[in-house]
């Protein structure tokens, strides 16, 4: 076997494994340190697309959640624990509204889903200030967006070990949000 | 082994051939299963005709044939009036019209006389009420109160007066935003708006006379009843089961919405308002402080056991009679223990409150039966004597003959099927529990029949005292479910169940049945697709009314179940059906057409069933009901041309 071949192979092996570790990386990464926006952050979010004249110039808070398959897993645990799923079910909704949808309608991104989780909404979602801790709150937004497919594929929860009442996040397919708020989509080429 | 797997959605179809073969399997081992004889008249007796036309007097009293033939009568029946002031009619609840104009040889006839939209696309619940010659129509949140106008063509709005509940109260109201309707005496018109407060209302002038708030919806609770008024006092009851409440039966002084008692579901004996007058029937439901000592420690204290559907009130006896609703959370796991008073009937000196007797239906609830459903006060012919008796369609699929002075539980057989109890031991009180279908954790139990909404939810049956039958709208549903850990946090969801309901045997979701209490059983049956979920009416012209979840406003024959009219309205039925003489001196129908409900969240709350477990794993079974109907909400009323 000569030195070239060799080498070559310890090459291709080497680009393998760090494709493998890279991917794995992105979706197990863990940010012990990582900083959660904080209420000011996303208190200048605008939820209404109606803006007078020229709208105001999008302001955008990069979640630290989003796309991560630890903070999504939580958040899925944590849509249990806070009896989030009481209300709107496993994302078919009942008391409150469906999750699952395109319908959103107090916007889809990350801020407009921890804003309403915060302050409440007025025909029935209650405010949980000072109730839920603030990486929660970016982990609970990170999930739900998972619901309807607004997470990439892979970060996004699989099967349950439950009874199956629903498509796992990870194979729902994308619904894109209608109307107001669209940022923060994956690509098409990310979903099934 | 326990079944952790989860199972692939199955198709509707699929679900009902297996749910057939479940079924035959089950009525071969006689586990009390009653199929239907569908549409088999055989209450052949013609009956005399009231003397005078329109009156509801002794000479109404039906002669019957074959077993347990006798008289059934109405006790503290009035003459009939023409209007429609509470909610059942009359205090026996049997929502029974001594009208005869609509018989069953005109009523194809029925023509729209008006009709009139209520402003709201939520679920029609309500029971219009007839005052003279004014209508009352409550509406769902946010609760409006319109009086119309019978004397004039088209019937025009007078007044509409607006309670302006909280929006937020929406957040907690389990089952849709429904109102169940008001009540009049006294000049006022009394109702309950969902952020829990009873207001009372100038029939005539539409000015607020008093508002009382009763309870809190960050703890959950809200008020979707029909309150009774019985002897100047205004009797209100909470909901919210779903979201770990503390439920209870309250009194208010109608002159002036001052609370007089207020009995507790759950807790102390002293604030169950159980003293020394406190005589129960049979043993479990005898002992001190049972509403603690029937829970885990301070569970009590958010066990549920509202108090959201019908109260009946016998005047001789000086008693009321009501149910309690399920205990919380579903799961059962998290409470053991009888759960004391949760689905309960209670019979109560309307007085002071106090407990005469009590009679938990199902102790340590395990489905979300609730005990809420009406109860038909009758003097019934039983073994040779007369019983005065209440008869109870209950949620777990049995129909209830209880000696209403006694509690006593004198029959209890199954309207439809029932496989999550094996029967009622009349010695004990106590139902047998199938353990095959008590949900676990970490176990999916499939085919348990009924579903959560019971064999019969809230909609309310009528009698006839001419046919002697009982009239039952009800459904036909099964479920699977999965107990979870339910987690206590105020003013939110505390059920702690995984629940995916699906059509019975036979595949349709809903019935309304011909019930005969004396011979213990169904005279006539007919399927319907939906689940039948609007109340019944019945009237001395033998002519029975309901609607369907897809529109249909239906009239049958009393006596053999034949189709007389029927009508199709602009959204689903799930509104109660009255009849009322109007200032020209005909006889007219009025039904509020709108769907919503829990059942017809689907439509009215826009659920998703992609996601099977949606509304409390209702939106499974209702699939395609978007297909057959939109939001509403419409009075419709029909008359003779």
């Amino acid at each position: 076997m000569s030195v070239v071949s060799v080498t070559r192979l310890w090459g291709r092996a080497a680009a393998v494994a760090a494709l493998t570790l890279g991917l794995a990386c992105k979706r197990e990464e863990r940010r012990f340190n990582a900083s959660y926006p904080s209420p000011p952050a996303y208190a200048a979010v605008t939820l209404d697309t109606l803006q007078p004249g020229v709208p105001s110039p999008e302001i955008t808070v990069n979640s630290p959640s989003e796309g991560n398959a630890y903070d999504i897993a939580q958040g899925k645990q944590l849509f249990a624990q806070w009896n989030c799923s009481g209300c709107h079910s496993h994302g078919g909704g009942g008391m409150g509204p469906p999750l699952m949808d395109n319908e959103w309608i107090y916007g889809s991104s990350p801020e407009n889903i921890v804003a309403t989780i915060v302050e409440g909404r007025p025909n029935g979602m209650p405010s949980f200030r000072n109730r839920i801790a603030n990486n929660q709150l970016w982990q609970l937004a990170a999930y739900v967006r998972s619901m309807s497919g607004l997470q990439a594929k892979a970060p996004s929860p699989g099967r349950n070990d439950e009874m199956q009442y629903k498509v796992d996040e990870q194979r729902t397919p994308i619904r894109t949000p209608r109307a107001s708020s669209s940022r923060n989509v994956p690509a098409k080429s990310e979903r099934p | 082994m326990t079944d952790r797997r989860a199972t692939r959605y199955r198709s509707p179809t699929y679900v009902a051939a297996r749910t057939a073969v479940a079924f035959l399997a089950l009525a071969a081992v006689g586990t009390g299963c009653t199929a239907g004889s569908e549409q088999t008249a055989n209450a052949t007796t013609t009956q005399p005709r009231a003397a005078a036309s329109g009156t509801v007097g002794t000479d109404t009293l039906v002669a019957r044939s074959g077993v347990g033939a006798g008289k059934i009568t109405i006790p503290g029946a009035e003459p009939e009036d023409g209007q429609w002031v509470r909610p059942a009619k009359d205090y026996a609840s049997t929502r029974f019209s001594g009208l005869d104009q609509i018989t069953t040889a005109n009523a194809a006839q029925l023509k729209l006389a008006w009709s009139f939209s209520t402003g709201v696309l939520r679920g029609q619940e309500a029971a219009p009420l007839v005052v003279g010659s004014t209508m009352y129509v409550v509406t769902p949140y946010p609760n409006f109160l319109y009086a119309l106008d019978l004397t004039k063509p088209g019937a025009p709005a007078k007044w509409k007066y607006e309670p302006q509940p909280l929006a937020a109260a929406q957040g907690v109201a389990c089952c849709d935003v429904v109102n169940r309707g008001a009540a009049f005496a006294d000049g006022k018109v009394f109702y309950n708006t969902l952020d829990n407060q009873t207001v009372a209302v100038d029939a005539t002038t539409g000015k607020e006379v008093w508002r009382t708030q009763l309870g809190d919806i960050n703890h959950g609770e809200t008020i979707t009843m029909a309150p009774l008024v019985v002897k100047s006092k205004v009797l209100v009851g909470n909901s919210g089961g779903e979201l770990g409440i503390r439920g209870w039966l309250t009194a208010l002084d109608a002159k002036t919405g001052k609370v007089a008692w207020r009995a507790y579901h759950t807790g102390p004996d002293s604030l169950v308002l159980i003293g020394a007058r406190f005589k129960p029937f049979y043993k479990s439901d005898q002992g001190k402080d049972l509403g603690v000592s029937s829970w885990p420690p301070d569970k009590w204290k958010q066990g549920g056991a509202g108090a959201w559907g019908w109260i009946s009130y016998d005047a001789a006896l000086n008693l009321i009679y009501y149910g309690t609703a399920n205990p919380g959370p579903w799961n059962a796991e998290q409470r053991p223990g009888d759960n004391k008073w949760s689905s309960t009937t209670f019979a109560r000196d309307p007085d002071t409150g106090e407990a005469v007797w009590a009679y938990q239906v199902t102790p340590h609830d395990l489905h979300d039966y609730d005990g809420i459903n009406e109860s038909i006060l009758l003097d019934l012919p039983w073994k040779g004597q007369t019983r005065r008796v209440m008869v109870r369609p209950e949620r777990d699929g049995y129909v209830y003959v209880q000696d209403r002075t006694s509690g006593e539980v004198l029959a209890a057989d199954t309207f439809g099927v029932v496989n999550s109890t094996l029967g009622i031991d009349l010695q004990t009180g106590r139902p047998t529990v199938n353990k095959e279908k008590e949900p676990q954790m970490g176990k999916v139990v499939r085919q348990i029949c009924p579903a959560s909404p019971g064999t019969k939810d809230w909609q309310p049956s009528a009698f006839s005292p001419r046919t002697g039958l009982l009239y039952i709208p009800h459904q036909n549903l099964c479920m699977d479910a999965e107990s979870i850990e339910a987690n206590y946090i105020a003013g939110t969801p505390y059920v702690g169940m995984n629940v995916k309901m699906y059509a019975g045997p036979g595949g349709h979701r809903g019935e309304f049945d011909a019930w005969d209490p004396i011979a213990r059983k169904k005279v006539w049956s007919v399927k319907e697709n939906f689940p039948v979920w609007s109340g019944a009416l019945v009237t001395a012209g033998d002519v029975v009314f309901y609607g369907t979840m897809d529109g249909w406003f239906r009239a049958l024959d009393a006596r053999s179940g034949q189709l007389l009219w029927q009508s199709k309205l602009g959204s689903g039925i799930i509104g109660q059906p009255i009849t009322y003489r109007g200032p020209d001196g005909k006889q007219y129908v009025a039904i509020l057409a709108g769907v919503g409900g829990w059942s017809g969240a689907i439509v009215a709350a826009g659920i998703d069933a992609r996601d099977s477990s949606a509304a409390l794993g209702f939106a499974n079974a209702m699939r395609d009901l978007p297909n057959a109907t939109t939001k509403g909400g419409t009075l419709y009323v029909f008359g003779l041309p």
